[in-house]
């Protein structure tokens, strides 16, 4: 079974993202780039059930500019096969990237796509869910445990209430939720041999895809600021406060 | 216009996620149309009948839309949208999963999590865990659209709209629903609770985390919640956990326990009335975003705290 798991490079998981003066969006020069944290998630996944025979390869994709390379190398040292990388410097939509996912599932026929459940940048929680639609796929988002069964697999979603478990025929499409499991590291030796997997070099344009945006940004401001209150002495002067005000 | 609005429910009763999205539906202008998709879920449709401002209620009951399976949602919401501009669904788990699927059907870019409808065409939503906020307009003829309960008030109600049967498409039949496990609680709802008391790592095990927590959460009537590191950690379920890619709240009042106060949880709730920290430590960021800050050791505080009220 052929494993595809999406990446993509997102700014840092402890960076506070600031908003650019002129409101056009967020300033990204040099600010710490990395693999979106629930795209690590979906490449641990994979690694797993490959480690566990489930898997027989790992392909891993990413849609951006060239520097997305490194995040595919990260994606390699941490166990996937080979990347492909569908090179540009656009702002890609998530139906967009679904449209150019589902041309890639076309060429390398998995029978399991791994995706984040949500990008920390937009915050979309899109992109799964449409290309499982796009494929006529099952979906099973938000996977809180995968289990991979007699052309099947079994994904225990976290939902608002608690858990809830769906039986999916393969092909499917999961999305990861944070409780899946705990990425690794990569080895020191492990990125020393990254370094010579291979990674296919695409444009959008090889793809024959429309990836014209529908979105227009008016505009990006600052979130209402907070300001930080008072410190208080004890537990007796805290509830006071609160009774104060009408909060209890 | 028209826009067919996606109840929350569990087929027993209607959530409050469908009162606050239907007030989203009529700022975006037109005829709002509350869509009941379940199960013996007559008693929600009553409900969501009753609903100021919805113009009528369409249900559709089959064992797939029982739970609620992606693919049977799409499949009977589709071709219903032949009739409507736009289809509102709350950022529940459950419109989450639908809506991009309906999106991607009708080659429509979703607009998710909505906090404002400027017009018809163009919303406000948080971008980067809420540390910018983007106004953005679409060139979609069709809006697709979840919207973030904490940014609209609930509808009343008052209504009393006529409900109708509509067809259950078969969907794709490449899922089952297999089983599910839901919590039964008498307490309130994270997403609709008046005071929430959060607990975080500091609580140190699931054991130390009820001690602690649910006596005060008692007292006050209060939901509970957690950070990320208290669920990852086990010592809270999944359900609990506040922020960024978990639950986005806005009660009353906020009660932050043990809680360092990460971007990512900071996300989920600083649009809080009142934040209450209790933290040790008095670098944590928390204390930047609290109205009152108390600075001590949790396993004196709370209990005193819980012995005071």
């Amino acid at each position: 079974m052929k494993v595809l798991v999406p990446v993509k490079r997102v700014i840092d998981y402890n960076v506070k993202a600031r908003v650019k003066p002129d409101q056009s969006g967020v300033d990204l020069a040099n600010v710490k780039m990395s693999m979106n944290p629930f795209d690590e998630i979906s490449v641990e996944e994979a690694v797993r059930l490959k480690e566990a025979g489930t898997a027989t390869e790992v392909v891993v994709v990413s849609i951006g500019p060239q520097q997305c390379q490194e995040t595919l190398r990260t994606a390699l040292a941490m166990g996937a096969d080979r990347g492909i990388l569908i090179k540009t410097d656009d702002k890609v939509e998530p139906l967009a990237v679904a449209k150019l996912l589902k041309a890639v599932v076309a060429e390398e026929s998995p029978e399991l796509v791994i995706l984040g459940k949500q990008a920390i940048d937009d915050d979309s929680n899109q992109t799964g869910q449409m290309l499982a639609a796009l494929l006529d796929w099952p979906q099973g988002t938000f996977a809180n445990e995968v289990k991979i069964d007699g052309g099947k697999a079994n994904v225990t979603r976290e939902i608002d209430g608690g858990l809830q478990t769906v039986a999916l025929d393969l092909p499917a499409i999961v999305t990861t939720d944070l409780r899946l499991n705990e990425p690794r590291y990569a080895s020191l030796p492990n990125i020393m041999k990254a370094k010579k997997k291979p990674i296919d070099m695409k444009e959008i344009g090889d793809y024959g895809v429309d990836v014209a945006p529908r979105l227009t940004t008016v505009k990006v401001t600052e979130p209402p600021v907070r300001e930080a209150g008072e410190i208080v002495e004890d537990v007796p002067t805290l509830v006071s406060k609160l009774k104060a005000k009408g909060a209890l | 216009m028209a826009v067919l609005v996606l109840a929350d429910h569990d087929n027993a009763s209607l959530g409050d996620a469908t009162h606050k999205t239907v007030t989203a539906a009529t700022k975006f202008g037109g005829d709002v149309d509350v869509l009941v998709a379940g199960k013996g879920c007559g008693a929600v449709a009553e409900a969501a009948a009753k609903i100021s401002g919805v113009r009528k209620v369409l249900v559709a009951e089959s064992d797939a839309l029982e739970n609620a399976l992606a693919e049977a949602v799409e499949a009977l919401v589709v071709p219903l949208m032949d009739g409507y501009d736009a289809f509102f669904a709350p950022a529940t788990t459950t419109g989450k999963n639908v809506a991009p699927r309906i999106a991607a059907k009708l080659d429509v870019m979703q607009l998710s999590d909505i906090i404002g409808v400027e017009s018809a065409d163009t919303f406000v939503r948080p971008i980067y865990a809420g540390n910018a906020i983007e106004t953005v307009s679409t060139s979609d003829a069709k809006k697709i659209v979840t919207v973030r309960g904490t940014a609209f008030d609930a509808a009343e109600e008052g209504g009393s709209a006529a409900v109708e049967t509509v067809d259950a498409a078969a969907g794709n039949g490449k899922s089952a629903f297999v089983s599910q496990e839901i919590v039964q609680s008498d307490r309130p709802e994270l997403t609709s609770a008046k005071i929430i008391v959060s607990g975080g790592r500091a609580l140190g095990s699931e054991e130390d985390f009820n001690k602690y927590m649910t006596p005060l959460a008692d007292k006050l009537g209060a939901g509970i919640g957690a950070s990320r590191a208290a669920v990852d950690a086990g010592y809270a379920p999944n359900d609990y956990q506040v922020g960024q890619t978990g639950k986005i709240v806005a009660p009353e009042l906020y009660i932050a326990i043990g809680i360092s106060g990460a971007i990512q949880h900071l996300a989920g709730m600083k649009d809080s009335k009142i934040i209450v920290a209790i933290n040790k430590d008095e670098e944590a960021p928390i204390f930047q975003v609290a109205d009152y800050g108390l600075v001590a050791d949790l396993f004196t505080a709370v209990p005193e705290l819980t012995d005071a009220l």
